[in-house]
């Protein structure tokens, strides 16, 4: 096959200096550029010019004023701080001490523990303060057992305020150290450990020195990612009632009709997670990714003492019943018989009532569908945007992409409510972004919202696919012949089809189970499941809203299930985004 | 099959050198190969023929026609990469017709093809078989037949044995050499081991630090290096700094310190040196040139250190300041041992001069 490429010459010289131009690579970014300007950018920008334009429409900074003279505010953002440093600290606790747990010991409920430890990850934010409150809270199945046991006036005890939330940030985030310290000690080289008892060194020291320094990066990272979505947490205090963090007073200054403060307040929330997102960055960036010695299993130390067998064996079934309680109250509620479990323990009629309604009772299948829909939207867009992006970062060079880097997971790192009000400020009325339409109350503004805030899940999905794969592939195809797009649609997408799945699954049932974002922006005919099921939970139709829950937690499951097997080979370990 | 011409290449990564000046003229059918340290340039060079790298300076022609700014996909090259670049969500039969299907050929015309291009690489019946199912060795032919069955005008290959261990290595290299023979392939071979080099090639370019050190055949390379580098790099060798003492028209006497003087042969050169204008010139004594007993050069040593390999003998000998490097035939001679003293000579043939300079 000869090529006559004398013919093509000039029209190829004229596309040579086109595609060879240095600048053509930012030809190729725009549409993304485009999409993070638009829907991430200018809506940001559009709160933060509410916060610093007053009344008279002249620049000011009074709303910062108020803001850092007024108690309540200053208390919020004291709450919310304090709230996430101990959020991280109790998560730290108990995720690196199961990872310890159940990676270096050998005892009795073990090979159970170590599946049913990642249940948290199964749990819908939402689902997952309910099932606290039904369990814990002042009105919830324990505190009313313990008051029956023992014939008391009150109830005993409650998951109540500030360590209500701290609570349930433990039971849902502690994964994230999990995932990371189990992967960390797995790579510890048993060697190290092994050398420095022989050169004499004792236990304590074998910790601070060589475990300790192998812990860290793992423990930075996770401690980063902890603390920013405590920070934008947002069901856990609606749930238990505090109105005093950061989160609920962006909504209450919303709902009093204050708007400039929401904007104030957001903005500063925005900051925080921004500075934090970049910290993240930056440290990922230079920690270095050290080899690790492969191919040696694992050492448990066998427990082998009768008594503490037995002792391990009590604490696991403990430790199994406190993991599976939050799934199982809600699979129980989900059965009861709406508007009759008032003051007893645990509901006492029962009923399949709710789970035939969800697909036959319109009403009920109204925010399934409108979910499934309204997700769907921002999936597909997820897809084109989130792999483009994935594509051109991963394979071009140009000025700005460490700056790119960080835009693109901007809106993973604000908080839902956050995002809410940007769009809220920024398409409330018509602009050249919105094809000049009011977006905010139509259909068209939750699929925004889910699109921006899951675009970083597809995109670092794929990305990770991408990184894995070989450059040189590609050169083959092209070598061989193949254009561009051949070898883009019949090489590269089937070899990272598995991760951008993965991030879409993801990104799915992310929309499907969305609520901080959504309770902002939706309107009564678009209405999603998690408001259903808030607006179930309000109206103590108990089981509705718990049937609702079963079936978002059922298909988180099937998500990771699949995700798990897609992974499979490339083993993605560490923390996935939250 | 078509030649390849390298006019003037430069290539800059930003302020970094990647190649420069490369002027290169590749023949019809040759097997060409670059040679050198790692780093030096001979995968720039590659990627810029198969036009994954556009010159910063300079032309490249595949016979006399001008494919600088050509796309790859265009150049009708086949390409094998050093990782073999498999596609690895294929089969072996699919690995191997991507480039017909992508050239639209008719699935039956596909299939005869790829049958005998895995008849060819000694793969028939592993068709089905999953690209992670095969060995390195079979990954490495799979590569080879891929690029192979698209019958391409140039065969370019980036250290396809690099990955091998030793005797799948020497296999895999005879194999090579047999395809590129019987199919008369304009090839172009990248390795930095100069065993595989000297025993494939028609001729060596010898780089370093991304320039041209000198192109040759395996014999030039290695009998008339034109400097230290070349000469160093391409088997082992004595580099000696020396005085010119005297100079006839056929003669050159050389003081290489300690009042040793040496002869050798003016005609035993590197053609880059002018005994004229140079006071002192270096001397490359290969190991195996120098032999036991007296002779023309005698030289007397005290062993440093003596190893022996089986086909030879090898001394290191200390003769003045100097520590030479000398190989024995292994003719059941005595094994000498550290500490004796041994009497050498160099022939004069065996001494070859270069230039200081370059
Ligand atoms: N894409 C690139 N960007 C920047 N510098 C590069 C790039 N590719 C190569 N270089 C530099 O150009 C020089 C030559 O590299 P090249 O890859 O051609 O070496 P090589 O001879 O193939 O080495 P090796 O034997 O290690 O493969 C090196 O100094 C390298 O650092
Ligand atoms: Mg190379």
């Amino acid at each position: 096959m000869t090529t006559n490429s004398e013919t093509r010459a000039p029209k190829q010289s004229m596309w040579k200096r086109i595609t060879q131009s240095k600048y053509f690579v930012y030809v190729l970014i725009s549409p993304l550029v485009f999409v993070l300007l638009a829907y991430v950018i200018f809506p940001m920008y559009k709160t933060f010019l509410q916060s610093v334009v007053d009344q008279e429409g002249s620049l000011s900074l009074t709303n910062y004023l108020r803001f850092f003279t007024s108690e309540a505010n200053l208390e919020s953002l004291y709450n919310s701080i304090f709230i996430s440093i101990v959020s991280v600290i109790t998560c730290a606790i108990v995720g690196v001490g199961m990872a310890f747990l159940l990676n270096r010991y050998e005892f009795p409920g073990r090979k159970i523990l170590s599946i049913l430890v990642l249940v948290p990850m199964a749990l819908p934010p939402l689902i997952g303060a309910i099932s606290f409150s039904f369990l814990y809270g002042s009105s919830g199945i324990f505190p009313r057992l313990f008051q029956s046991i023992f014939q008391l006036d009150n109830v005993p005890f409650a998951l109540e305020g500030i360590w209500g939330i701290i609570i349930v940030h433990t039971f849902t985030m502690y994964t994230y150290f999990y995932l990371s310290a189990s992967a960390a000690i797995r790579g510890l080289d048993l060697s190290l450990e092994e050398a420095a008892t022989s050169l004499g060194s004792g236990r304590l020291r074998i910790w601070r020195k060589i475990i300790l320094p192998m812990l860290t990066p793992a423990m930075v990272a996770s401690s980063l990612l902890v603390f920013m979505i405590s920070m934008a947490s947002y069901t856990a205090p609606l749930m238990f009632g505090v109105e005093r963090v950061m989160t609920m007073a962006i909504t209450l200054s919303r709902t009093n009709g204050n708007l400039d403060m929401a904007a104030t307040q957001s903005t500063i929330l925005s900051l925080v997670s921004i500075a934090f997102l970049i910290l993240m960055t930056w440290y990922q960036n230079r920690r270095n990714y050290q080899s690790q010695s492969k191919g040696v299993g694992v050492h448990r130390t066998e427990v082998s003492s009768p008594v503490v067998k037995y002792i391990a064996a009590i604490l696991s079934t403990i430790g199994v019943f406190i993991l599976m309680l939050p799934i199982l109250v809600i699979a129980l509620i989900s059965f009861a018989v709406d508007g009759e479990w008032t003051t007893q323990i645990i509901p006492t009629s029962y009923t399949f009532e709710h789970y035939i309604e969800l697909f036959t009772d319109s009403r009920t299948w109204g925010p399934i569908k409108n979910s499934i829909q309204m997700s769907i939207v921002a999936v597909i867009g997820n897809i084109i945007f989130g792999v483009a992006a994935a594509y051109a970062m991963v394979r071009f060079a140009f000025k700005g992409k460490v700056f790119m880097d960080i835009l693109i997971m901007v809106p993973w790192a604000l908080p839902g409510t956050v995002v809410a009000v940007n769009l809220i400020s920024a398409f409330s009325e018509g602009n050249v972004f919105s094809f000049n339409q009011v977006l905010v109350g139509t259909f068209w503004i939750l699929p925004l919202a889910y699109f921006v805030r899951q675009l970083p899940l597809v995109f670092r999905n794929t990305q990770a696919s991408l990184i894995q794969m070989d450059d040189s592939i590609e050169e083959a195809a092209q070598s061989l012949g193949a254009t561009w797009w051949h070898s883009f649609r019949r090489v590269v997408l089937p070899i990272i089809m598995p991760g951008v799945l993965a991030g879409t699954l993801l990104a799915f049932v992310q929309g499907l189970t969305e609520f901080v974002a959504s309770i902002l922006l939706y309107s009564p005919s678009t209405m999603p499941l998690s408001v259903g099921i808030w607006n179930k939970m309000y109206s103590f139709q108990f089981g509705t809203a718990c049937a609702y829950g079963v079936l978002q937690t059922i298909l988180i499951i099937v998500v990771l299930l699949i995700n798990e097997r897609l992974k499979g080979g490339t083993n993605q370990s560490g923390a996935s985004i939250g | 099959m078509k030649s390849v011409r390298l006019e003037h290449i430069t290539k800059k990564f930003g302020k970094a050198k990647g190649v420069e000046d490369v002027d290169i003229h590749i023949k019809s059918g040759e097997f060409f190969t670059f040679l050198g340290p790692s780093g030096c340039g001979k995968t720039t060079t590659l990627r810029i023929i198969a036009g994954f790298y556009f010159p910063t300076e300079g032309k490249v022609y595949f016979d006399n026609e001008d494919i600088t700014g050509l796309k790859p996909n265009k150049r009708n090259i086949g390409m094998v990469f050093q990782n073999y670049a498999l596609f690895p969500h294929m089969t072996v039969f699919e690995n191997i017709a991507f480039g017909l299907q992508v050239r639209k050929l008719s699935s039956s015309e596909i299939k005869s093809k790829v049958e005998k291009a895995q008849k060819f690489v000694h793969l028939e019946g592993y068709g089905n078989r999953k690209i992670t199912e095969l060995s390195g060795g079979q990954q490495q032919r799979v590569a080879l037949a891929r690029a192979l069955v698209i019958e391409p005008d140039i065969l370019l290959l980036d250290e396809p044995l690099s990955n091998l261990d030793a005797k799948l290595r020497e296999e895999t290299r005879i194999e090579i050499k047999r395809l590129q023979v019987e199919l008369g392939i304009t090839t172009i071979y990248v390795t930095h081991d100069q065993h595989e080099a000297m025993s494939m090639s028609d001729r060596i370019m010898v780089m370093d630090k991304g320039e041209i050190q000198q192109i040759g055949t395996p014999q030039e390379i290695y009998n008339k290096p034109v400097n230290h580098f070349v000469a160093s790099f391409i088997g082992e060798s004595n580099i000696i700094k020396a005085d010119v003492k005297n100079l006839t028209d056929t003669h050159v006497t050389v003081d290489i310190g300690g009042g040793i003087i040496l002869k050798g042969l003016r005609e035993n050169g590197s053609p880059m040196l002018d005994y004229a204008n140079e006071d002192s010139v270096l001397l490359s004594i290969r190991p195996e040139m120098i032999n036991t007993g007296e002779g023309a050069n005698t030289l007397t040593g005290i062993i440093q250190l003596s190893e022996f390999t089986g086909v030879s003998i090898n001394y290191i000998v200390k003769v003045g300041d100097h520590e030479l490097n000398v190989m024995i035939v292994n003719a059941r001679t005595k094994v000498l041992e550290r500490g004796d003293t041994i009497t050498l000579h160099v022939p004069e043939s065996g001494i070859y001069f270069m230039s200081e300079k370059r």
